[in-house]
């Protein structure tokens, strides 16, 4: 198992060492994040192990496809889940809260 | 991190989903997706530097953008109905262009002496390929170049990276929120920024497309019932031509959910008459330029309920504004002196965002330092943050050294009952710098002279603003996406040069 936080930038691409979740980093924010999902520090997607790791019993809430994720303590944190799955997002023991978007009209 | 991560998570969550067509023998989101991988092969095979489409609106669109940009090439689309030496001129800015052409416009491509793949031969090809996966596209790369409809000079390329078109969509559309039976007619052409913002937005949504090209108001109108779409986008004269095809008849699109409207001045009397077409359908005024990656501002259909119901005139009034900014855009309203302006002052509209590119190919970013992109639009705020646009800056005619925004006293002229068109230019003058011109198209049968409607505008606006003179024409030149075609206006209104 990997417990290495990963840095954080633009475009990479995160698996959940527990569960199916995939996400893609939309803004890193302004400070280091360990990013984790059911407790679990994430791996890039490429990386290979996640095998034998337990996640933490109250961090299994899921993470939702297409959703956007940010940080409660860093609002320029945007995360994107590509895949959803059992696990929820957290940096660290800190939650990841889900970013409310006021729903507009299709306009093209 | 790229476009096509819009369609492989809508592949994945809907993968037996129609996409385009009809729900009968449409492709679903898996086959778009398969579709746009094999044929992202064969352009990385073709050793292409760019993807041009010489087309109508169709599947084939989105198919193309993503296999684009599955291969990190830009996709051009670029209007069909060019001239040969102009769209000669266009692809020769490009890099290695493949160009994919409808049956229809394969000769006028080749004789461009560039290589041209029939559109229907390119899509076959690609489902006889195999996929091979390729590297993830760089979200700085450029994934689709626009050019700009040119109403006042030579068109220019618009650069739109990925990371311009993800963060609109990420932006203003919320993954998978569109139901099964959700369906969008999409008949702007495929060169128009809201021809790509469909394909992405809708695919994100996972909404199915129908397409109408060759707009006719009666065909539209047939496809909106017999496909059971939701939502539809026009620009403003597709609306006028479906308003005045009705004549007063309520439209009986029960299903149509929503109607976007943008791409140009929407005249308030065909906007109120559509609304009475339509009174099951709420309505949306999208403003967006190319280089802003398509919507930056919208006016919703509660803001429209909301305005014709009210009584207080500056609610009303906002029935004719652009609605609020969109999340992700800040605007300011600069004066001629870069100052900038309050609610209620008209100045120069000036945007900034993830969405905004500014950026042109061969001439590079307009964006000043702190990332402002100058629109060229007037407009101003009202307290709420209401955009009111008043036309083009390069539009306002400068009488006598009086600065006349043409749209105010085209919306003049349109409340005479007798004007069916205006557009109002400003003509070379010895004595005023330039003199107001109005060419007006008058309704069938009317009989309006000049002197009527000169005196209609003096008895609406100061007399300043009176046009010096009123002309009649049958028509009035538009772009096929309804902008009026000034310069060509002029042209015809001035004075040969002697010699």
């Amino acid at each position: 198992m990997s417990t290495e936080a990963v840095g954080l930038r633009a475009g990479l691409r995160l698996k959940s060492q527990v569960c199916a979740t995939e996400v893609i980093v939309i803004r890193p924010g302004t400070r280091p994040l360990s990013l984790c999902c059911g407790g679990v520090p994430m791996l890039g997607r490429d990386a290979s192990g996640a095998a034998e790791t337990t996640p933490v019993a109250e961090r299994m809430r899921g993470s939702l496809l297409g959703k956007r994720y940010t940080h409660p303590g860093d609002d320029a944190v945007e995360v994107l889940v590509t895949v959803g799955g059992a696990g929820s997002l957290s940096d660290g023991e800190t939650d990841l809260v889900l970013k409310e978007a006021k729903p507009l009209p299709a306009s093209d | 991190m790229s476009i096509s991560m819009l369609l492989s998570m809508a592949a994945a969550a809907f993968a037996d989903r129609v996409a385009l067509g009809r729900r009968a023998d449409g492709i679903t989101f898996s086959g778009l997706e398969r579709d746009a991988n094999a044929g992202a092969t064969l352009l990385r095979e073709d050793a292409a530097g760019s993807v041009a489409f010489i087309g109508q609106n169709s599947p084939l669109l989105p198919t193309l953008l993503f296999a684009g940009a599955a291969a990190g090439l830009p996709l051009v689309p670029l209007n069909y109905r060019l001239p040969r030496d102009v769209l000669r001129g266009l692809l020769d800015r490009l890099d290695a262009p493949v160009v994919v052409a409808d049956s229809r416009y394969v000769e006028i491509a080749r004789s461009t002496g560039h290589r041209v793949i029939a559109a229907e031969e390119w899509l076959s090809a690609a489902r006889r390929t195999e996929p091979v996966p390729g590297p993830e596209a760089d979200p700085g790369s450029a994934a689709v170049l626009l050019f700009t409809s040119g109403t006042t000079a030579d068109p220019k390329c618009v650069v739109l990276r990925h990371s311009h078109l993800l963060s609109y969509v990420l932006g203003t559309v919320e993954f998978a929120s569109a139901e099964e039976r959700d369906c969008a007619l999409v008949s702007v052409p495929p060169y128009h920024v809201a021809g790509i913002g469909s394909a992405l937005t809708n695919v994100y949504a996972g909404r199915r497309m129908v397409y109408l090209p060759d707009f006719d108001p009666a065909r539209w109108l047939e496809l909106v019932r017999s496909e059971g779409v939701t939502g539809a986008m026009v620009v403003p004269t597709m609306l006028a031509r479906v308003v005045e095809h009705l004549g007063g008849a309520n439209a009986d699109c029960p299903a149509l959910a929503s109607l976007a409207y943008g791409g140009a001045r929407m005249p308030l009397p065909v906007l109120e008459q559509a609304l009475r077409a339509f009174p099951e359908t709420g309505f949306a005024n999208a403003y967006g330029l190319t280089e802003t990656s398509s919507t930056i501002a919208v006016l919703g259909p509660e803001d429209h309920r909301k305005a014709i119901e009210s009584d207080d005139p500056v609610v009303r009034a906002r029935l004719g504004s652009a609605g609020q900014v969109v999340p992700g855009i800040e605007t300011q309203i600069r004066a001629d002196d870069g100052s900038v302006l309050g609610p209620g002052a008209t100045g120069e509209l000036w945007v900034r965002g993830e969405q905004v590119s500014g950026e042109y190919r061969g001439a590079g970013s307009v964006l000043d330092a702190d990332g402002w992109f100058p629109t060229r639009d007037l407009a101003r705020l009202d307290e709420d943050g209401y955009l009111f646009l008043s036309g083009r800056n390069d539009d306002t005619v400068i009488r006598g050294g009086e600065n006349i925004a043409p749209a105010e006293v085209e919306d003049a002229l349109l409340t005479h009952p007798a004007v069916a068109e205006a557009a109002v230019v400003g003509v070379p003058d010895d004595e005023w710098g330039q003199r107001l011109v109005a060419v007006v198209v008058r309704r069938e049968d009317a009989k309006a002279d000049a002197a009527e409607l000169r005196a209609h505008v003096r008895g609406l606006l100061r007399g300043s603003r009176t046009p010096d003179e009123v002309v009649f024409r049958d028509e009035l030149p538009y772009t096929p996406t309804g902008k009026i075609i000034r310069r060509h206006l002029v042209a015809w209104l001035s004075p040969p040069v002697a010699g």
